[in-house]
């Protein structure tokens, strides 16, 4: 055969260097059925993270509830007859701090007592004519409690009309509610996570419909069938990772969005009840790498269906081939 | 090179189209296959091609029982076999030498030692003025070599055309006719489905009739 390049010689009679521009890729790039998946991709792909960033800050959000709860415990002093209420709380004091497991005891002074009494009885009630029980705080140890027990028994012995109150009520209510918010969380986010990739699944089934026509060709050329199978799953790996990126890029802004705005609008009645609520808008470092793994599994779901698809579509061609009912006569 | 022998094929559970097919096609033979529209000629080209399977009969590709040949290793006897489809199912996206390389490409050849191959082939097919164009802006003649040069470009034992003259005028079937006795003296055997008589009697070759399923052979 001739030589299609022929050398630069410059001789003009020689035929001129044909340019050839590069190569087309196999599978083609962009078309409508393929920029309808990437948009799909990544709607469902924002939702999943949305989801995914809201479990994660519920999760946290009920866990500092949880702590922040568990981590301190009140006694209260009633007042007795011809008992001094003063004695009585620093008894109370230096008996509790001597347990281990307490980091701290305060007596809530008469002016705070005041105060919290104040929605009740007013500004200008006197502690004095009202029997009014006071109360340590005691911070303690969560991960090397105190003995509870013990402290009531000293305390019953020191101080009688003292009551230790353990938030055990409160805490195991709370931490029954934490699970649960976790538990509803995980299965919002599996049944997100399902439909995803169920919608990625049929999306890209429908995008690779399209091409049936290259794999006939692809097949009826000598193409084996994992050659036909990584081209696709590459092109489709690009157009999942794409979307889920998008997505996922999207969600994470969303949250540093709405972080953003509750610094800068934090004391403000909206602010407050937003962070009452939903706790802070910030996602921790689970958040982020949760964020990366939808994305990653969302590409992966997507390269996956195109190769199972590629497959499939084969297998009917060599299904046609077997059963000559799928033919044509001429 | 191929042998049938009583082979018959029915679609579903409707007549038999093909009825006990015995022939033989040896290597570097040139042989057209005729008959009246609807008799099964596409059905024996896809029988030859091996993309359907007989209802009964043997048939042997290369010395090979196609019953006993595995999905893995169907691609590779394929590549041994240049068919030219009636409606030359080219790729829209890829240009003229693109489309012509796709079956080296498939290969894992690279491109450097195909390019002048596939570039001096349009050539001979009279495409050198449009390698770089796509097919939607071809001609029907035009998309026809272009499906030819993409059977031929890596020398098959056996080139199956199916209806190559269809889209063509008639200066330009008897130049692709030349193409393919060229290619047959090169040692290609050549299977050619028409219902062109005109273009049948300008070659002394053998002649395949089909007519009611029925297979006549005229040496």
């Amino acid at each position: 055969m001739t030589d299609a390049n022929p050398a630069r010689t410059g001789d003009p009679r020689r035929p001129r260097p044909v340019v050839l521009r590069p190569m087309a890729p196999i599978v083609p790039r962009g078309n409508v059925s393929g920029s309808a998946l990437v948009i799909v991709i990544a709607i469902m792909s924002f939702l999943c993270c949305m989801t995914l960033g809201s479990v994660t800050m519920v999760r946290e959000t009920a866990e500092s509830w949880q702590g922040q709860i568990s981590r301190e415990i009140t006694i209260q002093v009633k007042p007795a007859d011809g008992a001094d209420m003063d004695l009585a709380l620093d008894s109370v004091r230096t008996s509790v701090l001597s347990f281990s497991g307490v980091l701290s005891a305060e007596i809530v002074d008469r002016a705070a007592t005041a105060r919290l009494l104040e929605p009740w009885l007013g500004s200008d009630f006197s502690m004095d004519d009202l029997p009014v029980p006071r109360l340590v705080i005691i911070t303690i140890d969560e991960t090397a409690p105190p003995d509870f027990g013990a402290i009531r028994q000293a305390l019953a012995e020191a101080v009688p009309q003292a009551a230790l109150d353990d938030h055990r009520a409160w805490t195991d209510r709370l931490i029954a509610m934490a699970r649960t918010t976790i538990v509803i969380g995980i299965a919002v986010l599996t049944l997100m996570l399902a439909t995803t990739m169920l919608t990625v699944i049929f999306a890209t089934r429908g995008a690779m419909a399209g091409n049936r026509h290259i794999i006939e060709v692809l097949h009826f050329v000598g193409a084996e069938s994992g050659f036909i199978a990584s081209q696709f799953q590459r092109r489709f790996l690009i157009i999942g990772l794409k979307g889920a990126s998008v997505g996922g890029c999207a969600a994470g802004l969303t949250f540093l969005a709405l972080s953003i705005w509750q610094q800068a609008s934090m004391a403000t009645p909206l602010a407050d009840q937003a962070s009452a609520l939903f706790g802070r808008f910030l996602l921790g470092g689970a958040g982020y790498v949760g964020i990366v793994f939808v994305i990653a599994l969302i590409a992966g779901m997507t390269a996956i269906t195109t190769r199972l698809t590629v497959i499939r579509t084969i297998r009917e061609i060599d299904r046609e081939r077997a059963d000559p009912s799928f033919g044509e006569l001429d | 090179m191929i042998h049938f022998e009583n082979v018959g094929l029915r679609y579903g559970m409707g007549p038999e189209v093909l009825r006990d097919l015995t022939f033989d096609i040896p290597k570097k033979s040139f042989q057209f296959l005729t008959g009246p529209s609807g008799a099964g000629k596409t059905t024996l080209m896809r029988l030859l091609f091996m993309s359907l399977h007989p209802t009964r009969g043997l048939i042997r590709m290369f010395d090979r029982d196609i019953s006993s040949i595995g999905r893995d290793e169907l691609p590779l006897l394929r590549r041994r076999i240049g068919i030219v489809f009636q409606d030359f199912r080219l790729l829209d996206h890829m240009t003229t030498y693109e489309n012509v390389s796709l079956p080296l490409r498939v290969r894992g050849k690279d491109e450097s030692t195909y390019r002048s191959d596939v570039i001096e082939l349009l050539k001979w097919v009279g495409l050198g003025e449009r390698i770089n164009v796509l097919p939607p802006v071809l001609s029907g003649g035009e998309k026809q070599r272009v499906a030819i040069a993409r059977a031929l470009i890596d020398q098959p034992e056996i080139l199956l055309a199916d209806e190559p003259t269809g889209n063509v005028d008639p200066p330009m079937a008897q130049r692709l006719l030349s193409l393919f006795i060229e290619l047959n003296r090169l040692g290609t055997a050549v299977v050619i489905a028409t219902h062109d008589l005109t273009l049948m009697d300008k070659v002394d070759a053998r002649r395949m009739i089909l007519s009611e399923g029925r297979l006549d052979i005229y040496d």
